[in-house]
């Protein structure tokens, strides 16, 4: 094993070209991940959270493109890799599960067909093995009958035991990383809390890594070891789960998790954030969230803070830079 | 406070789903009925807000469609302050839609795209008769829009202009608009991300103390339930399975699928609280299971439970319609 953590983004920038503009909708962000870690990337529409995991994967659509730094697989580039070698990793090396378990299975073809076809691209057994091989691996995510179910097509399942089969299907090649974009959202509750200990399991077994893209912060609580939040397409605070949830640093993460109703809480009001997260065409100078912000103070309005440590985390705000001697009025 | 608003009896509502007549000849299959709601039966008290909670296909929308008369139901009574809804037009039936509005799910399809927010609130106003003439209804439009955290000068725009969580208040202010009594929300903020979400919630308990309104809150998500109800119905399968004030509901689910529910929300505030894992899926509803429609995936599912339906009975906090919550009901007494 190499001492390069397993994936290292580091100031990652996409952006895409509008009406004579660049519109940047990931924003120079930089994390690492190591071996066998769950990492949840959370933020609500728009945040630039599903655009950094399409980086990392290679599937930014054209006009779209990575203009500024780099992401590394075991310390090697990937994002300049050519579309030929890209497709080496994809499915080999990494994963994916999408949200919409109906549009990421090819209605034509049976669950067999394309488990088959994806193991035996990426590994060199006969079709036969690859067959016993898929059985397993249904077996595996809890589809009951598997040896008979295989041969069905997709619009026989349903919702839960689609998403079942899909990852079943991201982990037929046994990537090192996974990731889960949004893998619940289009389920049911009681389904999505079986998905999520499925995915959990089989990753932990595998010892996989997994980056688990949402915006429901209760699913990051369940799964994830750390948790980076993101705002306008950056980074807003990145740590640990548990001290992320129980004490957030930036004003943003307090807003949002004061404005998730629970269970427990006998609260009367919800904490709102005021306003909204600006248009990518219109982000403030300085720190993204300084006009929603109600810590704010002159140097958020002129200068972008970057990630700074604070404890065990990082955290993009002026709060937390010792050389700050402005107080919030 | 204890004055009943609304008083849903036995409402039942089937589709036909069969195949083509042609088909059913050729196959020999006879006509096939999806019972979406069954024989549910709630009352709401004014001023309070009733939930319904349940996962996609229990019937919550289809109850919320027969309340406010968007869809007849096949049998059962819906009571209005004591008069029927949703028998034939009339006079009486039209004032009694005015007293009566409801929220959509997604503020991107409830708003007609080609009107301006002024006109898509002032829309009641003038069906209802209720403004004399012009400056009167750019007076009433103004009101609304500020009442419900927008600018009177929004009225001019269109509704592509606006976010999300604006959106859903132009729909809450025309909800508004025909000084309604009554608001049935048909999951209000789920289109939303959570940070707009808190706001809304926040603005209908606001507008709920400021001018008294009695909600009907539909909803999957029990987190915004318990923030928002006095009184939760729990649907599975179009059945109405438990019913009963929120705090105890949460406190000491009396059914099984309750408790299941609860434990299937992801644990955010991290308390390690105990939960039982999930097993199975909602089944199919045109051939639900015999017995208790949840026995197959009830941990404390008993023979009884397969052969007979169980019937409400009465609980501490409530009515639960389940053979375990009667034996500790006995046992208890």
């Amino acid at each position: 094993m190499s001492d390069h953590p397993l994936l290292s983004v580091k100031n990652l920038t996409v952006q895409f070209p509008s009406r004579g503009a660049m519109l940047t909708a990931v924003d120079n962000v930089s994390f690492d991940l190591a071996r066998g870690e769950v990492l949840g990337l959370v933020g609500e529409s728009g945040a630039g959270k599903s655009m950094t995991g399409a980086a990392i994967i290679g599937l930014i659509e054209s006009p779209g493109r990575i203009t500024g730094g780099s992401i590394s697989l075991e310390g090697r580039r990937i994002d300049n890799l050519s579309s030929a070698n890209m497709r080496q990793v994809r499915g080999r090396r990494i994963g994916m599960v999408f949200q919409d378990p109906l549009t990421s299975l090819n209605p034509l073809f049976t669950i067999a067909e394309q488990l088959v076809e994806t193991i035996r691209v990426h590994l060199p057994v006969s079709a036969k093995e690859a067959r016993e091989r898929a059985i397993g691996l249904l077996n595996e995510v809890g589809i009951p009958a598997a040896s008979q179910r295989i041969d069905d097509y997709p619009h026989q399942f349903s919702g839960g035991m689609r998403q079942r089969v899909v990852i079943a299907l991201a982990l037929a090649a046994e990537p090192e990383l996974v990731i889960a974009d949004e893998p619940t959202t289009a389920l049911d509750v009681s389904v999505q809390a079986q998905i999520i200990d499925v995915l959990k399991k089989l990753c932990s077994e595998r010892n996989a890594s997994v980056i688990l893209i949402t915006h429901d912060m209760g699913v990051i609580a369940e799964t994830a070891d750390r948790v980076a939040v993101m705002y306008a397409g950056r980074l807003a605070e990145i740590g640990p789960v548990r001290s992320v949830i129980k004490d957030a640093l930036h004003p943003y993460t307090k807003g949002l998790m004061g404005s998730i109703p629970s269970l427990t809480s006998t609260d009367d009001r919800l904490v709102q954030i005021p306003g909204s997260m600006p248009r990518l065409n219109n982000i403030p100078e300085g720190c993204a969230f300084n006009p929603r912000c109600n810590q704010v103070f002159a140097r958020c309005t002129k200068e972008r803070p970057e990630l700074m440590h604070c404890g065990n985390r990082e955290v993009s705000c002026w709060l937390y830079d010792e050389n700050t001697s402005e107080v919030p009025a | 406070m204890s004055d009943t608003l609304l008083e849903v009896r036995d409402l039942t509502r089937t589709f036909d789903m069969s195949k083509p007549w042609l088909n059913r000849v050729l196959e020999r299959d006879g006509k096939q009925f999806l019972r979406a709601v069954d024989h549910v039966s709630f009352t709401i008290r004014k001023g309070e807000t009733f939930a319904l909670v349940g996962e996609s296909g229990s019937g919550k929308s289809t109850i919320a469609k027969m309340v406010v008369g968007l869809l007849p139901s096949s049998s059962g009574e819906i009571l209005f302050d004591g008069a029927p809804i949703g028998t034939g037009a009339g006079s009486s039936m039209r004032a009694m839609r005015s007293r009566f509005q409801m929220i959509f799910q997604s503020p991107f399809a409830s708003l007609n795209p080609r009107w301006k927010v002024r006109d898509i609130v002032a829309e009641p106003l003038i069906a209802f008769d209720m403004v004399q003439n012009r400056q009167a209804q750019a007076a009433r439009v103004a009101e609304l829009l500020e009442l419900v955290g927008l600018t009177a000068s929004d009225g001019s725009k269109y509704p592509h202009e606006f976010s999300g969580g604006q959106r859903q208040r132009i729909a809450i202010a025309r909800a508004l608009s025909s000084n309604p009594e009554f608001i049935v929300c048909d999951e209000p903020t789920s289109a939303l991300d959570v940070s707009v979400q808190a706001q809304i919630l926040n603005l209908m308990r606001d507008l709920q103390d400021e001018l008294g309104l009695t909600y009907l809150f539909i909803s999957h998500d029990l987190s915004v339930v318990r923030h928002m109800a006095n009184r939760i119905g729990v649907l599975y399968l179009g059945a109405l399975v438990e019913n009963a004030q929120a705090r105890g509901l949460f406190e000491d689910p009396q059914h099984p699928y309750t408790q299941m529910l609860l434990d299937a929300v992801p644990d955010v505030d991290m308390t390690n609280r105990e939960r039982e894992e999930v097993i199975g899926e909602i089944p199919n509803p045109i051939s639900p299971p015999d017995g208790c429609v949840f026995h197959p995936r009830c941990v404390k599912a008993f023979d009884r439970c397969r052969v007979e339906a169980p019937v409400m009975v009465a609980t501490q906090y409530g009515e639960a319609r389940c053979f375990a919550a009667e034996n500790v009901r006995k046992a208890g007494s």
